[in-house]
């Protein structure tokens, strides 16, 4: 087709088109479209704003020029770059009039096969129509047809209908007819289900027409089979040798032929009653008084499976079978319950107080777990019959009781270590040799008796463990951990142990020394070691092990320690005591027997004396195993030097005034008293603190007390002055070095060669170096 | 309240026949000087002292006694040194008579002009050894006297107005050792027929009548048993006391046991004294150098305190409830008196006084104290 003429504004833009791209050249073809289709103003406006459409000399413009164009052109471009334009141009224009020939060859051929296709489905609906109608005078036809035989079919329908109605009438009357028969049979078959639903079946329809006479026959007929068969019923019911599910099938059947529920099930529960107390003798016979004696674990394993098991089955088929009883079946049960299960309690605790002498606390605790576990389920099922709850306080009773017997036996183990420490003691006096030493003795004192609590605590821990049962019931969680345990158990212990301890020190037979002095100073120190360190290990051992839940107040670890610490005191006041009462009583006796007036002059330290020091070195010894050597005052350390002349010289010529200024009674009061208000009161049996110095002052300051009030009830010649002048001072020079104060020492025995002195007629004292001389050599 | 004797000083005795005035004897112990006797007379009203002296010239005094009868008469047990032998005796005596019911003389005058007792009699004891102590018939008319003597107890009938001494009746200790009877008291019941000795750590009862042993408790105390008293009110009740520190109560019916034990003292216990008429005061002396002063309510004759009698409860009926819920009493210590500075190594209560003790220490310090007022009275109503 002709392009250039019709398409007047093309030929001019060849300037542009090396610059334009593919895209952009399509866009221009749609453009020219639209602009012909008349689209043109809303593309124009669409377009991004390229060059201004109102340019006269843009080619694609609606508002080209091209007069103006060519103008420019010309005016503008040198002679090559026209030429290009040109060349450009044509090219152009014969690319445009291809395109616009494609095209329109494209939309011709589609057209025409549009307008085949319309034509042919003309033809094909007017075919249809013609089919249609045919069909709707067929149905029309069908119609008629199926009407007119409705018609005729209706009353035969009507007729079968009440037939069949017939049919099944008879077939029920035939049914009842035949009733007595198959009863008899069915009772003969000892199918006494069967028999009961067929019964059932009948029963209503026999009740409606028993004013028939026919019916009325049958009727009779099956009471008296149903009353063979419940007669039947009874009798198995009653032999009781079948188990407890037939029992139960039994009384279902009997209640469904409508016996009275209450008589049943007093006899269901009295046969009930029977069984479990087979169960229950059984029981008791593996208690009898000569038994094969099965352990434990075995017989409440018994008790479980015969008893409670029995009783669970009881109970579940009584509240199945009488559940319509109400309130009150549930009551009798529930009695009945307890009753039985009140008697399996009296024998499983009989068995297990036969338990409680022995040693295996895992066993039982076993055994106890098993006991518990089984009365779980009929305690769930009878709740009101309180099972679980006497079964819990079983178990709680029987773990008392298990506390009690692990107390008895701690304490028995105590008193067995004391015995095997006498023996100890008392063994190498004989041998003439050193046994095992008092730190040895206390060593294994102490640790047998703690582990002995340890296996107490390990062995009560069974009961807490988490797999038992009973174990989270509040007793065991609370109390049996706070009250039971740490209180009963621990803390119970080492109060007795204390209390053993201490009755040592109020022993009636105190005279002889019935407990070693020894063995006082050992039980001092283990209470002591109690006090500072056990008692705190082991409660919070305990408090470990029982993670203590209870609020319930506990005995505070210091009241435990103050009580240990007592005890610890008074044994080691006692022991000093003792000692003390050893030595004075061998320094009372040498000054009671002899004739202190007519003694001779003093050659030697008299042997009372040696003997007095030497026992106390070994006292020092002993001591000094077991307790800490403590503080003593410093003092010159040539106090062994000291020598009576010091005092015979200054303090004693106080005393001795009167005897050489006989107006002068009132001086010696005077000069003793003052003499008295600067030193201190000596307490003799003062408390002891927990060492060795202190424990020797103690022993000493008693003995000495004892030479002075001794010496006070005699008479002095000059010789027994000047005796007592050098056993003093040999005292003086042997003992200063175990007290805490030396002190102390020469003041008491200054005081008592002063009243020696004074307790002598002539009293003419030695000459103090005579009397080291003396000393020195004895 | 405290005087000085100025000696030394173990023996202290009530003037047991005086009811009135409140008087003490104190027996002096000098090896060098002559010994005296020094009569104690205290004025309750006024708080005043008054000393007369009476020398005692035989020898240094262990032990007084005075009669119950006559206010005049007095035992003493006394130490008699010859050569090199010490022998303690006893002897009877008589004090003068302007002596016998207190002097008004002043202290100074009474110092000056010591007087000199008159000897009644001896009670030989050549035969027997030491005399321990001297003790009189507590409600007859002093004319009997035990005596202890070494292992040998010794009753006397003093004849002729206590001119003459006789030996009505003997008994002794046998057994090892050497067995020295320490103490003794005669029991003011059963008609005055029973006296309790003490002998190293054994309580014995005599009878009289018979001068055979009754009882024994073996092993009373631990150490040696220093004294003893008889309960005034309840007739199987005496009180112990001994070098174990300790003061024990016993039941004479049941010798194994001790009713009550007390253990306040830090050493030898000396002297154990009942009030005469509230036997819950109980009055212990000790070489500690203190003096406590016990309320034994418990195992005394009144454990719920004063019974009243029947007509009083018409009267006070509102007081009763009162005074129930304050009984029963609980035994405790009612004082430490702690004044003396040496050992005390004896105690007594007053005759006259019953809310009146006086303690002797060895120093020769004689300390006279009151029972707490408070607690008098709480006795008392």
């Amino acid at each position: 087709m002709a392009a250039g003429p019709d398409h007047g504004s093309g030929p001019g833009d060849s300037p542009e088109g090396p610059e334009a791209e593919a895209p952009e050249r399509r866009r221009k073809a749609h453009g020219m479209l639209k602009l012909y289709y008349g689209l043109s103003e809303g593309e124009a406006a669409g377009r991004p704003a390229g060059p201004d459409p109102l340019d006269p000399t843009d080619l694609n413009g609606a508002h080209f020029d091209p007069e103006v164009y060519l103008d420019k052109l010309r005016r503008e471009c040198p002679l090559a770059q026209l030429m290009d334009s040109e060349t450009d141009m044509v090219r152009q224009i014969r690319a445009l009039d291809s395109d616009m020939q494609t095209l329109v060859y494209e939309n011709y051929n589609k057209f025409i096969s549009a307008t085949d296709t319309i034509r042919k489905m003309k033809n094909d609906f007017r075919k249809m129509e013609d089919e249609m109608d045919r069909l709707a005078t067929n149905m029309a036809v069908i119609t008629d047809f199926s009407a007119r035989i409705s018609a005729t079919l209706q009353d035969r329908h009507e007729r079968i209908t009440k037939l069949a109605g017939v049919h099944a009438l008879l077939r029920k009357l035939q049914f009842l007819f035949e009733l007595p028969s198959r009863l008899t049979k069915c009772v003969e078959l000892g199918a006494y289900g069967q028999a009961v639903r067929y019964q059932g079946r009948a029963q209503a329809v026999l009740q409606q027409y028993q004013h028939l006479p026919s019916f009325r026959a049958i009727q009779d007929d099956c009471q008296v089979i149903t009353a063979r068969l419940v007669q039947q019923l009874r009798q198995r019911f009653r032999e009781g040798g079948s188990g407890a599910p037939e029992q139960a099938e039994c009384v279902e059947l009997l209640l469904a032929l409508g016996e009275p529920a209450e008589e049943l099930c007093e006899e269901f529960l009295a046969h009930a009653r029977g069984r479990l107390e087979e169960e229950l003798r059984s029981l008791e016979a593996e208690l009898g008084p000569s038994p094969p004696a099965p352990d434990v674990l075995e017989f409440t394993d018994h008790g479980g499976s015969g008893f409670v098991g029995g009783l669970c089955q009881v109970a579940a088929a009584y509240q199945e079978l009488f559940a319509a009883q109400g309130p009150a079946g549930a009551e009798k049960l529930a009695a009945f319950a307890r009753e039985l299960g009140g008697r399996y309690f009296a024998l499983v605790e009989r068995r297990l107080a036969q338990e409680q002498g022995g040693g295996d606390n895992s066993l039982l605790v076993r055994a106890l777990d098993r006991f518990h576990r089984r009365l779980r389920a009929p305690g769930a099922l009878l709740a009101a019959a309180g099972l679980a709850e006497a079964a819990t306080e079983i178990v709680e009773r029987v773990a008392r009781e298990r506390l009690g017997h692990h107390l008895q036996g701690l304490r028995a183990a105590f008193l067995g270590c004391l015995t095997d420490v006498r023996q100890a003691l008392a063994a190498p006096r004989l041998a003439g040799k050193e046994g095992p030493g008092l730190a040895e003795l206390l060593a294994n004192v102490a640790s047998s008796i703690l582990s002995h609590i340890k296996a107490s605590l390990a062995a009560v821990h069974l009961f807490t463990a988490k797999e038992v049962s009973f174990s989270n019931k509040p007793y065991f969680r609370g109390e049996f951990c706070s009250q039971g345990v740490r209180e009963g158990l621990i803390v119970g212990f080492i109060r007795s142990m204390c209390q053993t301890a201490q009755s040592f020190c109020d022993s009636p037979g105190e005279k002889g020394g019935a407990t070693p002095p020894a063995l006082l100073l050992l039980l001092s120190r283990l209470c002591l070691d109690y006090e500072t360190a056990t008692i705190s290990y082991i409660l919070t051992l305990t408090d470990e092990q029982f993670l203590v839940q209870d609020q319930s107040p506990v005995t505070p670890v210091s009241t435990l320690c103050a009580e240990a610490r007592e005890t610890a005191r008074r044994l080691l006041t006692h022991y000093v005591k003792v000692q003390g009462l050893v030595i004075s009583q061998m320094l009372r006796k040498s000054v009671e027997t002899r004739d202190w007036l007519s003694t001779l002059e003093p050659r030697n330290v008299r042997a009372v004396m040696k003997r007095v020091v030497e026992d106390t070195t070994a006292i020092d010894v002993q001591v000094g195993l077991l307790y800490e050597e403590g503080v003593r005052k410093a003092q010159s350390s040539d106090s062994s030097k000291r020598t009576f002349s010091v005092y015979s010289s200054s303090r004693q010529q106080g005393r001795y005034a009167p005897s050489y200024t006989p107006s002068a009674p009132m001086d010696t009061n005077l000069l003793s008293n003052i003499q008295k208000l600067f030193s201190e009161r000596i307490d003799v049996f003062s408390p002891v603190e927990f060492n060795k110095v202190s424990v020797l002052t103690g022993i000493i300051k008693i003995s000495l007390k004892t030479l002075l009030e001794c010496v006070r009830l005699r008479t002095f010649g000059r010789f027994g002055l000047q005796q007592v002048q050098v056993d003093c001072h040999f005292l003086q020079l042997y003992l200063w070095r175990f007290v805490a104060d030396e002190e102390l020492v020469h003041l008491l025995l200054d005081e008592v060669v002063a009243s020696a002195a004074l307790r002598c007629p002539d009293p003419v004292p030695m000459e103090p170096s005579v009397v080291e001389v003396i000393c020195e050599r004895g | 309240l405290e005087t000085d004797a100025q000696y030394f000083a173990r023996a202290l005795t009530p003037q047991t026949a005086e009811t009135d005035a409140i008087r003490f004897l104190v027996g002096t112990q000098s090896l060098k000087y002559d010994n005296q006797i020094h009569i104690i007379d205290f004025d309750d009203e006024n708080n005043i002292i008054n000393k007369n002296v009476l020398l005692h010239q035989v020898g240094e005094i262990w032990h007084i006694s005075t009669s119950p009868a006559d206010k005049g008469v007095l035992a003493t047990c006394y130490n008699r040194t010859s050569d090199s032998r010490v022998l303690t005796c006893a002897a009877v005596w008589r004090m003068p008579k302007e002596l016998e019911s207190g002097s008004h003389e002043s202290p100074d005058d009474s110092s000056s002009t010591a007087q000199t007792l008159e000897l009644l009699c001896h009670l030989d004891n050549t035969a027997h050894g030491n005399m321990a102590c001297v003790v009189w018939e507590p409600m007859g008319d002093g004319k009997k006297v035990i005596s202890l003597a070494d292992n040998h107890i010794l009753l006397w009938d003093l004849q002729e107005s206590s001119s003459q001494a006789v030996l009505a009746g003997s008994a002794s200790l046998e057994g090892k050792g050497q067995l020295r009877f320490t103490s003794g008291r005669w029991s003011p019941h059963h008609n005055c027929t029973q006296v309790a000795t003490a002998s190293d750590t054994t309580l014995r009862g005599w009878d009289t009548r018979s001068m055979s042993q009754v009882y024994c408790i073996e092993n009373a105390h631990g150490q040696l048993v220093r004294d003893l008293d008889f309960n005034p009110n309840k007739q199987y009740y005496l009180a112990s006391c001994g070098d174990d520190c300790k003061v024990k109560f016993w039941d004479t019916r049941n010798v194994t046991e001790p009713v009550k034990t007390l253990e306040e003292h830090s050493h030898w216990v000396w002297n154990v004294r009942y009030n005469h008429s509230h036997d819950q005061l109980v009055l212990t002396g000790s070489s500690d150098s203190r003096v406590i002063l016990s309320n034994m309510v418990s195992i005394s004759s009144e454990p719920f305190g004063h019974l009243v009698d029947d007509d009083d409860v018409s009267d006070q009926e509102d007081h009763q409830p009162e005074e129930k819920s304050k009984e029963p009493l609980q035994d405790n210590v009612i004082a430490t008196y702690e004044e003396h500075e040496d050992s005390v190594y004896a105690v007594e209560w007053s005759s006259a006084d019953p809310w009146l003790f006086a303690s002797l220490s060895y120093d020769g310090r004689l300390v006279i104290n009151r029972v707490p007022r408070a607690l008098k009275y709480h006795i008392l109503l």
